[in-house]
């Protein structure tokens, strides 16, 4: 918003609680006033413009929109925008600095591990969650941790790849 | 001297993709990620009930909710002659339901309001008043003669079948069984499923009363046929209509046909006159958009002693939900059904299908699939393993002496089709090699010491890709053929344009490719862009394994016709006459003097600066390709699974997929393409499957009951390669996005069926979850039909 | 995928909560971890007026295990804290087992331990674990504290004995008489699907002898099904083919399941059956200290 104008909205009903939030996203102080059942998907997507976070299914299943909560992959479909007050939020947006790629990012791409991009940033999420857990997963554990996300796309295998490319660029970046 | 074309990102590289640089960023844009000023939100009210007449609808409480701004019934869709629509297969469907609900979810209301929330309160604010009538939920109660009739709105309409179809030599047929020394026989049947892409359908209509013009960004595979539809349905003029089809969230069929949301965000936009976008949630696409399968399949084959198949009898009859909305050749009313043993030389076939309506969603798309090739290929590869085991001969030996022979082809099948080329064998070969088909036995044995049971299941196909040529192949009498556009810029870059449109599949990446094998231009210097109707040629999008025999042979052509002229051009510089040009790739020679000469860089510059006399300047062109024969990739798919008999879990030991699909172009992408496939094969197989209680209630309808496979349970997937190209197109390529899908799925359930062989079991129905197969197994009994469902709750 | 409106509040003390809670007079539903909650909210089976997050209650996030051997688990655990724990994993084998099971790995970052046994889904895995466990519920309401015994504690499907007053603080676990042993096994066709049929079964053991035992099933009933009287058959004894045997032939016959799309009610009890002999035999089979 420029600080030239901001236009006014007509204001909402009065009996519509609305509340203030403040959410550290990637980094970035991000304040908006929401209603309490707007969910933090839909925030970040609509109010702050972050459309990498993708919402696939109605159940809590497809894993398209994880993001980072305080470090921790959580499923922002499955909690309300007013819940993230205060908190950090890393999502896809957050994953590159202004020069280089994450080797998650990198590995995605190395390995041919997207092909619709629906999947890919909650996927890259929960896989930078297992990482920075463990830096030296093996097959199995990519696979275990990647099972509350779908892809339609890939059959998975070039995704487990990429996760080990990155592992090992890591790895190597920390030597 | 000569260009590496690997190193230009030419025919065979395993280019990186360039889609993946906005989508690994989070930056594609999906049609839910488009934002115009002013937008308005719709949302649909379906119907919770399979059959029912609509007494009355009462929307006064929506209507006063604040921040509503409009609200659509199928009356008011009526009142501009909009609530029904035309389907791909000569029906008609409704947009919002006027006279009847004909199945669970069907669209009944829309509500437009300032955001999704407030539509979606709304939504619950409308009272519908239904009078339940009895529901039809398999084509056996659509058959019986006391069946309440569905499609009552249709004049002429007789009960509830939809057609009669047949195909075959029938008389010849009936001599081979009469001549046979064993006749092999199975029945099946193919489950409803759902393609089911990460993103579902919507669509973003913007109306503009000004110009008069309409512009809809939606997900579609096919953006031209949208175009030419929403002229037909809305009465606009087709120059005033621009549809846009963004990145897709994968598509797998589901997006070719046109869903009523589309249409009444189309209509709330004109009466609103400011943008409205529809974004259908997981339900809506799971209970309303195009499914696929649901087809009772039964056949005989008709059998020598010694192997040989002297004939085929096949039966199908298929579900097609409340309106035919198959998205289909108009002159196939099953599909390419007769597809079914295409790889077997057998003398003569016959087959006779049937379709009924019934109270379930509406489509039978081309679920990853060339039409219904996948139920055929699916009941090919089951019969044939039943008549090898009728026959006490080894399945794999079985399949080589009846399998085309390489010097056959082309070869005409017993339905009529005609292969264009294949090395069946070799695959056989390299696929039973590699999964160890000689220590089977052994292998078998030592697991049942530990008490498991192994089975090998193998599958081969050929199918047919690429529709059409135009003689044969139309959707609503629009020739199926492809396009494609290419401008060369005075710097030697170039922009292509398709009327292909890739949903995940890459043709960004390998459009270029193939222009760079043509002209040597190096592929990073080629802007690919598809989708929007406003700049892209007519083609008819991306479906059915489409794209690379059709549209990608169009952009072979196209290249070669700019390639032509930059001969001109290059003769022009060279000061030699056309005919002592020689090419190489990327670069034009005087014949016998090869360091004399000039790149296609040099001659795009020509083309707008130093062009001969007389000749027109730029350097561009068009190719509409109409292919003559549809293109035959094979496969040969074989697994091996253990069982354990105390609970019926099976598990993948091995998976091999051996793929011929002519010369690739960018092999990594063709992997991914199989690996995919494979993957959905698997979860048809084993879980992923959609079903109707009696009342008509969905089984399946989202993500809790629909299930598709995580990275856990999915097998791995080892791929071997076998190249014989396309004899009739321009770069040999065959089609190869769909072969996993259709042939994987007999893979799995034959290497199950062939661990239960000795228990007397000859067939378990899809899907093969773990009660399904203990039950078998404990019985000795076959399962057939859909998984019972749900008694109460 | 919208969920219908509600007022928000995220009290920082649980007497704040529990006011709030009275004030809600029932139309008041506790937010946890929110991922049963969340998806019904969503999909507008449920329509509170009000909802109380907890999540900003200090000091409920603990797993401790007390000097007599109990076990206390805070309101706010979440379930990958249980996956993670190397004390559960060293200590508590029928949680530990239990663990990695629960939904998918998102899920368990966020969901919550005593939010799901609160939830009394019959397919949930918590439930069933702190009834073949012996577990209790400690309650929090206007009044104070309560504790409510497991078997008290789920009365059906999606019902439990809270009042709508009152906030489910803790969970605990008794201190086992002797080792504690056990295991969780569950039959899904995938990761995050409800389970066809689940096994937890709980042994307090001292060398090679049964001294307690508990079992608890999911998916294979109406609610979560309380099977612990099968225990009498392995009290005392020690773990034997035939004792097994027996436990599994109990535990079986109370299971309660129903024909659906997962399988036949046979189907599902002879999993239980199967289930129930291979946690034991894996147990018998183990150097028991």
């Amino acid at each position: 918003m420029s600080s030239l104008y901001e236009e006014i909205n007509t204001p909402p009903a009065s009996d519509i609680p609305v509340r203030r939030v403040t959410i550290n996203v990637n980094g970035e102080a991000r304040t908006a006033n929401v209603e309490p059942r707007l969910l933090l998907a839909h925030l970040l997507r609509q109010g702050f413009k972050l459309t990498g976070t993708h919402t696939g299914c109605d159940t809590t299943n497809c894993g398209a929109c994880t993001v980072l909560f305080d470090g921790r992959p959580i499923k922002s479909c499955t909690m309300f925008a007013v819940q993230a007050d205060g908190h950090d939020v890393q999502t896809v947006e957050g994953l590159a600095s202004a020069s280089e790629l994450h080797p998650l990012q990198e590995g995605f791409k190395q390995e041919h591990a997207l092909q619709c991009g629906f999947c890919t940033p909650g996927m890259m999420m929960a896989a930078k969650a297992l990482l920075e857990e463990n830096l030296n997963p093996t097959e199995d554990e990519i696979r275990w941790a990647l099972s509350g996300n779908l892809c339609r796309c890939t059959g998975y295998q070039n995704i487990v790849k990429a996760v080990l490319w990155a592992a090992e660029k890591m790895r190597a970046e920390l030597n | 001297m000569s260009l590496n074309e690997v190193k230009i990102g030419g025919m065979g590289a395993s280019r990186r993709r360039v889609e993946d640089n906005r989508f690994i960023r989070g930056k594609g844009n999906y049609v839910d990620d488009i934002v115009l000023p002013g937008m308005l939100h719709m949302e649909i009210l379906r119907s919770p009930v399979a059959h029912a007449r609509i007494k009355s609808i009462d929307t006064s409480a929506a209507w006063d909710m604040p921040g509503v701004r409009l609200v659509l019934t199928g009356e008011m869709m009526a009142a501009r002659n909009l609530a029904w629509m035309p389907t791909l297969s000569y029906d008609t469907a409704a947009v919002l339901a006027t006279d009847k609900v004909r199945f669970q979810g069907q669209e009944v209301c829309a509500v437009i309001a300032d955001d999704p929330y407030i539509a979606k309160d709304a939504c619950g604010k409308i009272v519908v008043d239904y009078e339940i009538l009895p529901p039809i939920v398999n084509p056996v109660q659509a058959a019986a003669p006391d069946a309440v009739q569905i499609r009552d709105d249709k004049a002429g309409q007789v009960g509830n079948k939809i057609f009669d179809w047949e195909i075959g030599d029938k008389a010849r047929t009936d001599n081979a069984f009469a001549d046979a020394d064993v006749v092999s026989k199975i029945e099946l049947h193919y489950p409803r499923t759902h393609p089911s892409p990460m993103e579902t359908c919507g669509s973003l209509a913007d109306y503009d009363r000004a110009t008069g013009k309409l512009t809809v960004y939606l997900t579609t595979q096919a953006p031209h046929i949208v175009r030419a539809a929403v002229a037909m349905v809305a009465e606009l003029p087709e120059q005033n209509i621009r549809i846009v089809s963004p990145d897709i969230g994968g598509g797998f069929g589901n997006k070719v046909p046109i869903y009523p949301g589309y249409v009444v965000a189309i209509l709330a936009s004109i009466l609103t006159e400011k943008p409205v976008k529809w974004i259908e949630d997981k339900t809506g696409n799971l209970t309303s958009t195009g499914f696929g399968r649901d087809v009772y399949l039964k056949g005989e084959m008709a059998l020598r002693k010694d192997g040989k198949i002297l004939g085929v009898r096949m039966n199908t009859i298929s579900d097609h939900g409340a309106f035919f909305a198959d998205a289909q050749p108009s002159k196939f009313k099953i599909g390419l059904m007769h597809s079914a043993f295409a790889a077997y030389d057998i003398p003569t076939a016959h087959m006779f299908a049937t379709g009924y309506y019934t109270n379930k969603a509406p489509g039978g798309v081309a679920y990853r699939c060339s039409f219904r090739v996948t139920e055929a290929m699916f009941f090919q590869e089951r019969m044939v393993q039943a008549a090898a085991d009728d026959l006490g001969m080894d399945q794999a030996e079985f399949r080589r002496v009846n399998f085309v022979k390489d010097e056959q082809h082309p070869h005409r099948t017993a339905f009529g089709f005609l292969t264009d080329s294949g090395q069946y064998e070799k695959c056989l070969d390299i696929g039973l090699e590699a999964i160890g088909y000689k220590n089977f036995a052994a292998e078998k044995a030592e697991a049942a010491k530990r008490g498991r049971l192994l089975g090998i299941g193998i599958s081969t196909m050929t199918e047919p890709l690429g529709a059409g040529n135009s003689r044969e192949y139309d959707i609503l009498g629009i020739k199926m053929f492809d396009s494609a556009e290419l401008r060369i810029h005075m710097s030697g870059k170039a922009i292509l344009r398709t009327g292909s449109r890739g949903q995940g599949t890459g043709h960004e990446t390998t459009w270029a490719q193939i222009v760079a094998h043509e002209l040597g231009i190096p592929a990073d210097d080629i802007l690919v862009e598809e989708g929007d109707t406003d700049t892209a040629p007519f083609g008819m999008g991306t479906y059915a394994s489409r794209s690379t025999p059709v549209a990608g042979a169009a952009i072979a052509m196209v290249a070669r016709k700019v390639r032509a002229k930059a001969r001109k051009l290059a003769a022009h510089l060279l000061e030699v006459s056309e005919e002592d040009i020689e090419w190489e790739l990327g670069r034009f020679y005087v014949r016998g003097n090869q360091e004399r000469g000039v790149t296609i860089q040099d001659c795009a510059m020509a083309a707008y600066s130093n062009m001969p006399d007389g000749m027109e300047p730029g350097l561009e062109n068009v190719a509409y390709y109409d292919p003559p024969n549809l293109t035959w990739p094979f496969a040969c798919y074989i697994a091996k699974v253990e069982i354990d008999p105390e609970t019926g879990v099976w598990d993948v030991l091995q998976f091999v997929a051996v793929d011929d699909c002519g010369v690739r172009i960018n092999p990594m992408i063709v992997e991914g393409q199989i690996m995919g496939g494979l993957t959905e094969a698997y979860a048809m197989a084993n879980m992923q499957y959609q079903t109707y209680d009696e009342e008509g209630n969905i089984i399946g309808g989202n993500y809790m009951d629909f299930l598709l496979p995580t990275a856990w349970e999915t097998p791995g997937f080892e791929l071997y390669e076998v190249v014989t190209p396309c004899p009739h197109h321009p770069i040999g390529a065959k089609g190869v996005g769909e072969c996993a899908t259709v042939g994987g799925p007999a893979a799995f359930v034959n290497a199950v069926m062939d661990a239960l062989k000795d228990k007397g079991v000859r067939n378990i129905d899809m899907p093969l979850m773990p009660n399904r197969v203990y039950e078998a197994l404990t019985t000795g009994k076959d399962i057939y039909g859909m998984p019972p469902v749900r008694s109460g709750n | 995928m919208y969920p219908s409106r509600f007022k928000y509040e995220s009290p920082k003390t649980i007497v704040e909560a529990i006011k709030l809670l009275d004030a809600g007079k029932g139309d008041a539903k506790v937010l946890a971890g929110g991922q049963s909650l969340v998806p019904m909210l969503k999909l507008r089976f449920a329509f509170p007026d009000q909802i109380v997050d907890i999540n900003n209650i200090p000091g409920l996030d603990y797993i401790r295990f007390d000097a007599d051997g109990s076990l206390h688990i805070g309101a706010l655990v979440r379930h990958e804290h249980l996956e993670k724990s190397v004390e559960i994993s060293m200590r508590q084998p029928t949680i530990a087992a239990a663990a990695p099971l629960v939904a998918d790995p998102i899920v368990r970052a966020r969901g919550t331990f005593v939010g799901s046994v609160c939830h009394a889904d019959p397919q949930g895995d918590w439930a069933a674990t702190m009834i073949a466990l012996h577990g209790s519920i400690v309650v929090q309401g206007p009044k104070g504290k309560r504790t409510i015994a497991m078997k008290d504690f789920v009365l059906g499907p999606y019902a439990n004995s809270l009042n709508y007053n009152e906030i489910a603080i803790e969970a605990v676990i008794p201190a086992p008489k002797g080792v504690a042993r056990g295991g969780y096994l569950k039959l899904e066709r995938r990761v995050g699907d409800f389970a066809t049929a689940s096994v937890a079964v709980a042994l307090d053991m001292s060398g090679d002898t049964v001294l307690n035992a508990g079992f608890a099933l999911a998916g294979v009933g109406g609610k979560t099904i309380d099977a612990n009287e099968a225990a009498s058959a392995l009290i005392g004894q020690k773990l034997t083919e035939a004792t097994i045997a027996k436990a599994a032939q109990l535990v079986a016959a109370l299971a309660e399941p129903r024909t659906d799309h997962r399988g036949s009610a046979e189907y599902k009890r002879h999993i239980v059956e199967t289930f129930v002999k291979r946690i034991l035999v894996a147990n018998s089979a183990q150097k028991v200290a």
